[in-house]
C-alpha cells in the first residue's frame, strides 16, 4: 500500500544535477519518440495514400473510383469482425466468469495462464490451423445449414466444399480475439467490490443472481469496451483471414458461400508481393482506412474505460 | 415454491429453517449419468468423440437444472443452468487450444530432421532443404526490434511513472499508447514500407524495416508492462532514497528498475513472444527469400512465419514436402514462442525480489 504520498513533506531543494537533467531528458525523449511514431504512421500513410486515391481504374480491380474499390473490402473487414464478436463476446464472458467467480481458487491462475497461451499463438499458425481443421471440419455443418436454413439470406449457399468461408474466418478470428477479451472482463470482475458480493449473497442470492446483480452492472462499461479492443483486433487481424479465405472483392450477406467477401487486412498481404507503381498506393490508401477504423474503435474503447475509470473511484 | 413447507408455519417445530437441496455430489452424478448415456447413445449410433462429449454436455446441462427445479425450486435451477453454462463456455475455448496444438504437432513433428535445421532453401526443390535462414531472419530481426524498442520503452515508462505522474502530457502519452497498442500489424509494415521508400525507392525490401515495423508493435506493449511493474515499487522505498540524499536518477537506476526488474523481464520476453510471431509486416517489408542472409540493411530476409505462410501457399510440385515443412516452420514457430513465454515467467519468478513477508 503505497497510497499515502505524503505531500506534506518538503520538497527536496530545487538543486538540478546534471545527472537529473541529462535522465530526465533521455525519459522525455523516449516519450516523444512514441508520439513522433505514431504521428509518423498517420502522416506517412497519408502521404503515400493519397496518390492511390486518384489512380486509374486498372489499379484497382477496375472500378471506377476509390470507394467503390475499398467499400467491398470495408463490409468483409465488418463482417468477419462481426460474426467473431457474436461468437467471442458471450464465450469471453464465460471464460471470464470462470476466471474470476467459478472456479476453485487453487484453480484460477492455470487457468488464466491457458487462455494466456491462446493470445501467445503466432496468427500465421491460426491462419493454417483454419485452413487445415476448422474449414473441412465445418463442411458437414455447413452443408447441413443450407439445406435446413437456406431460406436465411445468410446460409442460402450453395456451401463452400473446402470450408474456406467468411464464417470460418470469423470463427477462427473469435478465437484469436477471445483472450484479449477475457483478460480485460476478468480484471473488471474481480474488481467488483466484494461488499457488494456478499451483501447480495447474505441477502439469500444464488451464485448466479450475485453475478447478475452485483457483478455485471458494475462491469458493464468494461465489457463494452472489452468487446471493442477485441474488435479492434478482429478488424486489423491479417493471415488468418487471408489463409483462411478464398477470397473475392464481393459483398454478400452469404456467410457459407465459396465465393466470400475479402477484407482490407487480407487484400494488401495477398497483393503487396505482386503490386507495382500507382498500384502499391492504392494499397496503402485502403491501409490507411484500416488504420483509421480500427484507431476509431479503440479511441471509443478507451475513452469509455478512462471514463468508467473516474466513476469507479468515486 | 415447489416445497410445500412455506405454507403451513402453525407448526413451529416442522418449519425447517432450509429448503430442500440437492446433495453436494449431485452435479457429479449427473455428469457421470450424461457421460454414461452419450457413450451408450456413441456406441449405438456411431458418433465421434467430438458429438459424444458435445452430447453429454447438453445432457448434463439439461439434466442437472431439470432435477434441481423438481427438487429444490425455480432460483437455484437457474443458477445451476448459468454455471454450467458458464463451465461449457470455458471447455468450448479449451476445444480450439487443444485441436490447435494437435494438428501443428503432429503434422510438424515428421518435418524435424538434422537438415531441416541446418540447411536453407537454395536451390532446393521437391524434398529435403530446412528453415535454417528463416531462424536466422527471425533471430535477427527479432533482435533488433527488442534491441530499438526495449530502451525506448523502458525510458517512456518511467517518464510516465517517475516524471509525468499527474502532468497533462503524460496522460496524453498514457492514452496514446493505449490507441497504439491497437494498431494493426499490416499497418505497422505499411508504414514501414512508406517510410522506407522515402529513402531507397519503390520496391524496398530489407530486414532493418521489418525491425521498425515490429518496434511500433513491440513498444506500446513494452512501456505498458514495464509502467504496469513501476507503479507496483512501494513509494517508501524512493522517500528512504531520497532522504539519504541520492539524486532522482540514481534513485531510479538503483533501487526502482531493480525492484522491478522481475515484472520488466518477464514483460519484454512476453512483447518479444509476441512480434516473434508476426507475419504480416514481414512479408510486406522483409520479403521472401530462399537464402540465407545475415545483412539486415540489404536485401530480402526470409523470417519464419514469412517461411510457413509461402511453403503452405506455394508448396511447390508435388505439394508434399513443401507443406510438411510449412508445418514444420509452425511448430517451430510455436515452440519458441511458447519457450519465451514460459522463460520470461520463469525468469520473473527467479528475479523477484524478496520481499521478507
Amino acid at each position: 500500500m503505497s497510497a499515502p504520498t505524503t505531500a506534506a513533506w518538503p520538497t527536496p531543494p530545487k538543486k538540478r544535477r546534471m545527472g537529473d537533467l541529462l535522465f530526465a531528458g533521455a525519459t522525455r525523449t523516449a516519450a516523444s519518440i512514441i508520439l513522433v511514431a505514431l504521428a509518423g504512421v498517420a502522416i506517412f500513410l497519408t502521404v503515400e495514400g493519397l496518390p492511390g486515391l486518384t489512380a486509374p481504374p486498372e489499379r484497382m480491380g477496375g472500378e471506377a473510383t476509390f470507394l467503390a474499390y475499398v467499400w467491398p473490402l470495408v463490409f468483409g473487414t465488418l463482417l468477419a469482425a462481426f460474426i467473431a464478436l457474436l461468437i467471442a463476446t458471450p464465450l469471453s464472458i464465460g471464460v471470464a466468469l470462470v476466471i474470476s467467480h467459478y472456479s476453485p481458487r487453487r484453480l484460477a491462475k492455470p487457468i488464466g495462464y491457458l487462455v494466456d497461451l491462446l493470445a501467445a499463438v503466432p496468427s500465421v499458425v491460426y491462419g493454417l490451423w483454419g485452413i487445415a481443421f476448422v474449414g473441412p471440419a465445418l463442411v458437414p455443418v455447413y452443408r447441413w445449414l443450407e439445406e435446413n436454413l437456406g431460406f436465411l439470406p445468410f446460409f442460402s449457399g450453395p456451401a463452400s466444399g473446402t470450408g474456406r468461408t467468411i464464417l470460418t474466418a470469423g470463427i477462427v478470428l473469435a478465437i484469436m480475439a477471445l483472450p484479449i477479451i477475457t483478460a480485460i472482463c476478468r480484471e473488471i470482475f474481480a474488481q467488483t467490490p466484494t461488499l457488494h458480493q456478499e451483501a447480495a449473497l447474505a441477502l439469500g442470492a444464488t451464485r448466479f443472481e450475485m453475478v447478475r446483480m452485483a457483478v455485471i452492472p458494475y462491469s458493464k462499461s468494461g465489457i463494452v469496451s472489452a468487446v471493442m479492443l477485441g474488435l479492434g483486433r478482429a478488424l486489423g487481424e491479417t493471415m488468418a483471414v487471408a489463409l483462411v479465405l478464398s477470397a473475392t472483392r464481393i459483398v454478400t450477406w452469404d456467410v457459407i458461400a465459396s465465393t466470400s467477401p475479402s477484407t482490407i487486412a487480407a487484400n494488401i498481404v495477398l497483393g503487396f508481393p505482386e503490386a507495382t507503381g500507382l498500384g502499391v498506393n492504392v494499397l496503402i490508401a485502403t491501409g490507411l482506412v484500416l488504420f483509421v477504423i480500427t484507431f476509431a474503435v479503440n479511441f471509443t474503447a478507451r475513452l469509455i474505460v478512462a471514463r468508467s475509470e473516474k466513476g469507479l473511484v468515486r | 415454491m415447489s416445497t410445500a413447507t412455506d405454507t403451513r408455519p402453525t407448526d413451529r417445530a416442522l418449519l425447517p429453517l432450509t429448503g430442500a437441496k440437492l446433495p453436494r455430489w449431485a452435479p457429479a452424478l449427473v455428469l457421470a449419468l450424461a457421460a454414461a448415456t452419450a457413450g451408450l447413445l456413441a456406441l449405438t449410433l456411431g458418433w465421434g468423440p467430438v458429438g459424444t462429449a458435445f452430447v453429454a454436455v447438453l445432457l448434463f446441462g439439461l439434466a442437472l437444472p431439470a432435477w434441481s427445479l423438481a427438487v429444490e425450486n425455480r432460483r437455484a435451477a437457474t443458477d445451476r443452468f448459468v454455471t454450467s453454462l458458464v463451465w461449457g463456455a470455458f471447455l468450448l475455448a479449451l476445444i480450439p487450444l487443444v485441436s490447435l496444438t494437435w494438428t501443428v504437432v503432429s503434422n510438424g513433428a515428421p518435418a524435424f530432421s538434422a537438415e531441416f535445421f541446418t540447411f536453407s532453401m537454395r536451390n532446393v526443390v521437391g524434398e529435403g532443404g530446412g528453415i535454417y535462414h528463416a531462424i536466422i531472419g527471425t533471430l535477427i530481426i527479432t533482435g533488433i526490434a527488442a534491441l530499438m524498442s526495449v530502451p525506448i520503452g523502458l525510458m517512456t515508462a518511467i517518464y510516465l511513472v517517475e516524471y509525468g505522474a499527474g502532468k497533462r502530457v503524460a496522460r496524453s502519452i498514457n492514452f496514446l499508447v493505449d490507441v497504439m497498442t491497437g494498431i494493426p500489424s499490416i499497418v505497422a509494415g505499411l508504414f514501414a514500407y512508406a517510410l522506407f521508400l522515402i529513402f531507397f525507392g519503390p520496391g524496398v525490401r530489407m530486414g532493418f524495416a521489418g525491425s521498425v515495423a515490429l518496434s511500433v508493435l513491440m513498444v506500446p506493449v513494452v512501456v505498458r508492462s514495464c509502467e504496469e511493474m513501476l507503479k507496483l515499487v512501494p513509494n517508501d522505498l524512493r522517500e528512504a532514497s531520497y532522504a539519504l540524499g541520492v539524486p532522482k536518477w540514481r534513485t531510479i537506476v538503483k533501487v526502482v528498475l531493480p525492484t522491478a526488474m522481475a515484472g520488466i523481464i518477464t514483460g519484454v520476453m512476453l512483447a518479444v513472444a509476441r512480434v516473434a510471431g508476426e507475419t504480416a509486416p514481414l512479408l510486406i517489408i522483409a520479403g521472401a527469400t530462399d537464402s540465407v542472409n545475415f545483412n539486415p540493411f540489404d536485401e530480402r530476409m526470409m523470417t519464419l512465419p514469412v517461411f510457413a505462410y509461402y511453403s503452405y501457399t506455394q508448396p511447390g510440385v508435388p505439394p508434399g514436402p513443401g507443406l510438411e515443412r510449412a508445418w514444420g516452420a509452425a511448430l517451430i514457430l510455436i515452440i519458441i514462442v511458447m519457450a519465451l513465454n514460459l522463460l520470461g515467467r520463469a525468469l520473473g519468478h527467479l528475479f523477484a525480489p524478496k520481499t521478507g513477508r
